[in-house]
């Protein structure tokens, strides 16, 4: 038998995609040129709540673990930052490195912990811990205990590559402090979205799509699954781990029930891929498109808006279980960042 | 310090956190539905007893027991219209329904009685207590510990007693093999889930005469719930009163070491248990 047949993956939406993501990143990079500090403020908020969407994301919609204590990485990476800066003296942006491996280095014995329990029981389970990590870590003094504290000024200013962005485009130390955020925040989503689209397309991401499908099936055709839980899990540690080291490197100032609140950074999280749709890229993208568009129109409204935001998320569960991009999907056909393998060629020829 | 004391307060506190836990306890044992709005429904339920209260002027019991059927109707409906939709192999439908459903109780309760803070008055039973020597126990505390017992004692009667507790345990074991039999189980849930309400209510009562409560302290009391019922075991409830003791002597005896390690202490406890025992003491149903 000749092999005339190729496995492919590329669609032609797909190739518009990638020029289309292309041009984005180029216009990402060069916004802080043309754009106020409120568009560039906003954008930080949407890239860095899309990358703990997407690690979320990772988390349930393809590693099949439903976490409610991703805010335990959110707040140890800020308090890693923080504690680094202010007791160690470190450069806050080279600290960020230190916020991955501090969440890492927690999400290892959690692991441990969580993966004997099953089902609802590993998320209550990783629930307490992150209760755990933050009540512990209100105990600390010298980052200001259960008040928080915040990043000192000669560490801000003195920050890597500061002086460049306010050379650049003329700003004050706030505004340049934004830029460089917002530009780190860029480079971790493009980061993150190409990790976890290099790993879907993988062998292991392959092996991982067969877990979350059907765990007995993928065990019984050789893939370890705990191994995948495992790489899942700490990969999406690490990245949420930066994440909030950024998202707080960018306030400028940490308290413990801030860093560590459910609502903030898991709650809101979960609302984001649910609504755009789970298990799938694009999802998470719609989702914080559609999150950040409602939060900026209806958060005025406080109470009501947070009510509907409740439903909105009730009505998406029951009527469209798949998010916004699953209903576009299911309907078009259309995949931005395809995982699917597809075989291809003129025929195959028998020998 | 007196341990003894310390000791005591804790097993009672574990009464409170028991009855938080028995609602959750039943609706988790019989369709596995993990509902994270378990906390806010009992706040709903003490903002509707404190209502009755004002309204009618009745003893907050009294108010109470009128409470029930409305808490009981709305359980039903509530099972009926949008949980029975969710239930399924995959944790995360009910997951995040019961998500949506706690913001959106929490923030109609902040728009209906605003933040302050609000308590059901008891009168002198809030502060009445009974010397036993060396301790000295509150009424109230004593009374919520037996009402827990009671709640469990009953609800024990109603899973093993009566037709309606043999379709509860058949449908938690097997689901299909029990619709065979000419079990609905989309009805025998909302009947559970209205039964549950009805528990609620009761931990509402306590809850509302014991402390001050406002619309955003649910998610606080959930975590507790929940650490009870899984400490327990899936479908045990005389466990899950185990598990609320647990929880509640380990928080005394943190605080008696430092005030600030009270919750972490009950948390602990919880993490340590379940390193030990990861299906909780005493689990009834496998799954």
């Amino acid at each position: 038998m000749v092999q005339d047949y190729r496995v492919l993956t590329r669609t032609p939406a797909a190739t518009v995609a990638g020029i289309v993501a292309l041009g984005l990143i180029v216009v990402g990079y060069a916004l802080p040129a043309f754009a106020g500090r409120g568009l560039i403020q906003d954008l930080f908020f949407i890239l860095t709540m899309l990358v703990l969407a997407q690690f979320w994301n990772l988390l349930a919609g393809y590693g099949g673990l439903v976490s409610v204590g991703q805010q335990a990485f959110v707040g140890l990476g800020a308090y890693a930052l923080f504690g680094a800066a202010i007791l160690g003296g470190w450069d806050p942006v080279a600290a960020l490195i230190l916020s991955g491996f501090a969440a890492l280095l927690v999400a290892i014995p959690t692991a441990f912990f969580a993966f004997r329990l099953a089902g609802a029981y590993f998320a209550i389970g990783t629930w307490v811990v992150a209760e755990v990590v933050r009540l512990s870590v209100a105990q600390w003094k010298a980052v200001g205990g259960g008040t928080g504290t915040s990043l000192p000024r000669d560490a801000v200013d003195g920050m890597f590559g500061i002086e460049t962005v306010k050379t650049l485009f003329d700003a004050s130390n706030a505004a340049a402090r934004d830029i460089l955020a917002y530009w780190l925040a860029l480079t971790l989503a493009i980061a993150t979205i190409g990790g976890i689209y290099a790993l879907l397309r993988s062998k292991r991401g392959l092996a991982l799509a067969a877990v979350r499908d059907n765990i007995e099936a993928a065990r019984a055709v050789g893939v370890d699954a705990v191994r995948m839980k495992w790489t899942v899990f700490l990969t999406a540690a690490f990245g949420t781990g930066i994440a909030g080291g950024l998202i707080y490197l960018q306030k400028g100032r940490v308290s413990p029930d801030a860093a560590f609140a459910v609502t903030d950074w898991t709650a809101y999280v979960i609302f984001i891929v649910v609504i755009g749709g789970i298990g799938t890229i694009e999802g998470p993208i719609i989702g914080v498109l559609v999150f950040f568009a409602l939060q900026s129109l209806f958060a005025d409204y406080g109470t009501w808006y947070l009510m509907a935001l409740g439903m909105i998320g009730i009505a998406v569960m029951l009527f469209a279980p798949r998010g916004l991009w699953g209903l576009f999907s299911d309907k078009t056909g259309v995949q931005l960042f395809p995982i699917r393998r597809r075989l291809s060629g003129e025929k195959i020829k028998e020998d | 310090m007196n341990w003894i004391d310390t000791i005591l307060q804790g097993v009672l506190l574990g009464g409170l956190y028991a009855l938080f836990a028995a609602g959750l306890s039943l609706v988790f044992g019989i369709m596995r539905l993990v509902n994270l709005a378990h906390g806010d429904l009992i706040i709903l339920a003490a903002y509707l007893i404190l209502v009755i209260v004002s309204a009618l002027g009745l003893n907050p019991f009294l108010a109470a027991l009128v409470a029930m059927p409305v808490m009981f109707a709305l359980g039903w409906l509530l099972q009926r219209v949008v949980l029975n939709r969710v239930l399924g192999n995959d944790i995360l439908p009910p997951l995040l329904v019961t998500f949506g459903l706690s913001i959106v109780i929490q923030n109609a309760l902040l728009q209906g009685f605003s933040a302050d803070s609000q308590r059901i008055g008891a009168g002198a039973l809030e502060t009445a207590s009974v010397d036993f020597g060396p301790v000295t126990l509150g009424v109230m505390p004593m009374l919520t510990f037996a009402s827990a017992i009671l709640v469990i004692v009953g609800l024990n009667q109603l899973f093993y007693r009566t037709a309606v507790g043999r379709a509860f345990r058949a449908t938690s074991d097997d689901p299909v093999t029990a619709s065979l039999m000419g079990i609905k189980p989309a009805s025998v849930f909302a009947q559970a889930t209205g039964i549950a309400m009805i528990v609620v209510t009761i931990a509402a009562l306590y809850l509302g005469m014991r402390a001050n409560f406002d619309p955003t302290i649910g998610p606080a009391r959930l975590i507790y719930a929940f650490e009870a019922v899984i400490i327990g075991g899936l479908g045990s409830l005389w466990g899950t009163l185990a598990g609320g003791v647990i929880i509640g002597v380990a928080q005394t005896l943190g605080a008696a070491v430092n005030p600030e390690w009270q919750i972490l202490a009950g948390h602990v406890a919880f993490l340590l248990v379940l390193l030990v025992r990861p299906r909780g003491l005493f689990p009834r149903a496998y799954d």
